[in-house]
């Protein structure tokens, strides 16, 4: 079975590009400031979408998305309506978004609660290719692991700085579609600089397995995203997003979105292969 | 009065920790199919090196007569095992003895577990320790532990927790914490909970997580678990030097479920011994009017562990209720789900009400003024009393005293304080 998280990896491998993976709260301010986003998104570079399932105690998320979170249930979000939206936009079968993978970021407290199998399925047949569940270590993941496997879903998992290396083996082993390493440890959140010690474990990690490798917590600048991109296949962006997109309660959204496009374009350009073998080294 | 301890070294010595009655969880923390780890990767690593510092100081016998020291000389220990003759005529039944805690240096049980986290902390090498706290009583005991052993101190409380409580945050400042207000979601204990494990992620390399109750990501239940079981342990000698056998019927409010784990924990190989958790039951039985997780939640994940929670049919955390802030709390620890679904342990709702009027009961018969929470459970001794009959013995968990409860009695009288 195809999925397209593997084929967009491995269509950006054969032209040498990194991939650009915006994240974007379901339902902040609702879904249809998300559908907007979502097809903003697409036309301005994305290569994937990441969608977070709000949920009301969110400890592995910073408080710029865990505020986006509280914001989207206090106007009543249900899991059920984040996928009868990815569904939609699936079917109308629109031009890019149409051969976007999105992955839902979602706590297992909403998984366990809807069953795993339910909501893999649902997940499934609403469009989305993989999960990336960040309160659910390699211990508790076999069951997941099986059914997502069974749904043609990737089960994204995480890497730290903080993993020690016998364990990043094996979270590397068990991971599909692609690994997503933590640059900082701590939550998710918006810093600035990149830290040095990055490229050597990243480095260390490709020797361990042939996943794409995308790098995220803390990626907030195009410069920082330029400074990364040597070392991964992908980026992902999603306070510094997340951030922007609360001001589209105060301020009209389609502004609000188009500046979220413009902003990502500007990511996309610089990580262009042209441009980043022409751009200055990072300091 | 019996009720007066004979000897307590004898109690001390009999009241060490007993290693040779193991109890769960298994490798991956499970208690069944509670308990477990659901938190992200970054914390792993820091709760594989605690797990492993905790097994080395369990068995480190100058570690635990260090801790024992503490206790007796700084918390007070052991605390007394009180025959409380006028709260049993009054519900004419059982014999109700109560285990007081509330006599204990800053008073309530939560400075046990303070205390020994604190150490552990130290011990590991942290020279920062953090703490979420809901009614203030956990801060209070990790802010004082913190003081005594010279460690930096930050506990993390809810907006609304920190406008009802006060005393509790004048004296975490002045015991040297620094008090951070959290704003986020319900501005409450779970709340506090969320930003104070955020704070983990980007700090375990100097930190220490003292969580105040039996849940969370494992090793935690199994720590606290074991640092609260000193209220059974001398329960049990005390009982046997006190009436000359095990007690009918032991009870104690929950939840998170410290008190009652501790409690409970000594007793589990007792088959003879009944065990009765008590849960808030607030307003009544309707979703957002209560905190009984156990009585009308179900198994699900929250703060790291799987557990009885109160969600909605989605996973989102219900909003919860309690005259006692120490017990509206969402979730419990995963080995009360244990003893609960293997039958161990029998949980029961306590009303707003109900509490109300033990806590009165209880001060005007005994003299003493209980935490609301503690009353939670007193309410419900005077039912089991009365179920069990007169030659029975119950004993009850007075987990705190009623001081910082003052203020909220008070504006329910409607009496200006």
């Amino acid at each position: 079975m195809t999925n397209r998280i593997d084929t967009l990896f491995a269509r950006l491998a054969a032209d040498k590009r990194k991939a650009l993976m915006p994240f974007l709260t379901a339902g902040d301010p609702d879904l249809g400031a998300t559908v907007q986003a979502l097809n903003e998104f697409t036309t301005r570079g994305a290569h994937i979408i990441e969608v977070g399932i709000p949920y009301s105690d969110p400890i592995a998320d910073g408080p710029v998305i865990a505020a986006s979170y509280h914001r989207a249930l206090e106007h009543g979000i249900k899991v059920a309506q984040i996928f009868q939206t990815v569904r939609t936009l699936r079917a109308e079968r629109s031009g890019a978004v149409d051969q976007t993978p999105i992955v839902a970021m979602v706590s297992y407290a909403i998984i366990h609660r809807h069953g795993v199998e339910s909501f893999l399925e649902e997940a499934a047949t609403a469009g989305f290719d993989g999960l990336i569940v960040p309160d659910l270590p390699l211990e508790e993941a076999t069951r997941v692991l099986e059914v997502a496997s069974a749904r043609n879903l990737k089960l994204i998992q995480l890497i730290t700085p903080a993993t020690p290396r016998e364990r990043a083996s094996r979270i590397a082993a068990s991971t599909t579609g692609f690994i997503y390493y933590v640059s900082v440890v701590g939550i998710t959140g918006e810093r600035t600089g990149v830290p040095s010690e990055l490229a050597d474990s990243v480095a260390w990690l490709r020797t361990q397995t042939s996943l794409p490798i995308c790098v995220g917590f803390g990626v907030s600048t195009p410069q920082q995203a330029q400074a990364l991109a040597p070392i991964c296949d992908g980026i992902i962006i999603g306070s510094a997003i997340v951030r922007r997109m609360a001001e589209a309660i105060n301020r009209p959204r389609n502004e609000v979105v188009h500046e979220i496009g413009d902003f990502l374009a500007e990511i996309a350009r610089v990580l262009e292969p042209a441009q980043s073998e022409h751009a200055p080294p990072p300091r | 009065m019996a009720s007066i301890l004979k000897d307590d070294r004898s109690v001390a010595s009999e009241s060490a920790p007993d290693t040779s009655r193991p109890q769960g969880p298994d490798s991956l923390g499970r208690f069944g199919q509670f308990g477990g780890r659901y938190v992200p990767e970054t914390l792993i690593d820091a709760l594989n090196r605690l797990e492993l510092a905790y097994e080395e100081v369990k068995e480190d016998r100058e570690f635990q007569t260090r801790l024992a020291g503490y206790l007796k000389n700084y918390v007070g220990r052991p605390s007394p095992l009180f025959h409380a003759e006028r709260l049993t005529r009054h519900a004419g039944g059982a014999d109700i003895y109560l285990k007081r805690e509330d006599l204990n240096h800053t008073g309530a049980h939560k400075i046990n577990n303070a205390i020994g986290q604190v150490m552990l902390a130290q011990r590991m090498g942290k020279t920062r320790v953090i703490a979420e706290t809901g009614a203030g009583q956990h801060g209070v005991a990790t802010a004082t532990a913190c003081a005594l052993f010279g460690i930096e101190c930050t506990v993390y409380m809810g907006e609304e927790d920190i406008r009802r409580q006060k005393l509790n945050v004048f004296n975490m400042r002045t015991l040297g914490a620094s008090v951070v207000p959290v704003s986020a979601g319900s501005k409450t204990l779970r709340d506090a909970t969320n930003e104070a494990m955020r704070d983990w992620m980007g700090s375990s390399r100097t930190t220490h997580y003292t969580i105040g109750s039996v849940v969370g990501p494992h090793p935690f239940p199994m720590i606290v678990r074991d640092f609260q079981s000193v209220i059974g342990r001398e329960t049990r000698v005390q009982s046997r030097e006190i009436f000359g056998r095990l007690p009918d019927t032991v009870t104690a409010c929950v939840g998170g479920g410290s008190n009652a784990a501790g409690m409970f924990a000594p007793f589990v190989a007792d088959h003879e011994v009944e065990l009765v958790g008590v849960e808030a039951g607030g307003r009544g039985p309707c979703a957002g009017e209560h905190a009984s997780s156990l009585t009308q939640g179900q198994p699900g994940v929250l703060h790291g562990s799987m557990s009885y929670v109160l969600q909605d049919d989605d996973g989102q955390t219900l909003p919860v209720h309690s005259i006692s802030a120490g017990l509206d709390y969402p979730g419990v620890g995963p080995e009360h789900s244990y003893w609960k679904e293997t039958g161990r342990a029998r949980y029961e709702s306590i009303t707003d009400v109900e509490a109300l009027e033990a806590y009165n009961l209880t001060a005007r018969l005994e003299g003493i003024l209980p935490a609301l929470e503690s009353s939670h459970a007193l309410a419900q001794a005077q039912k089991e009393a009365r179920r069990l009959g007169k030659g029975k013995i119950l004993v009850v968990c007075l987990s705190g005293r009623g001081d910082k409860d003052a203020y909220e009695v008070a504006r329910l009288r409607g009496e200006p304080l």
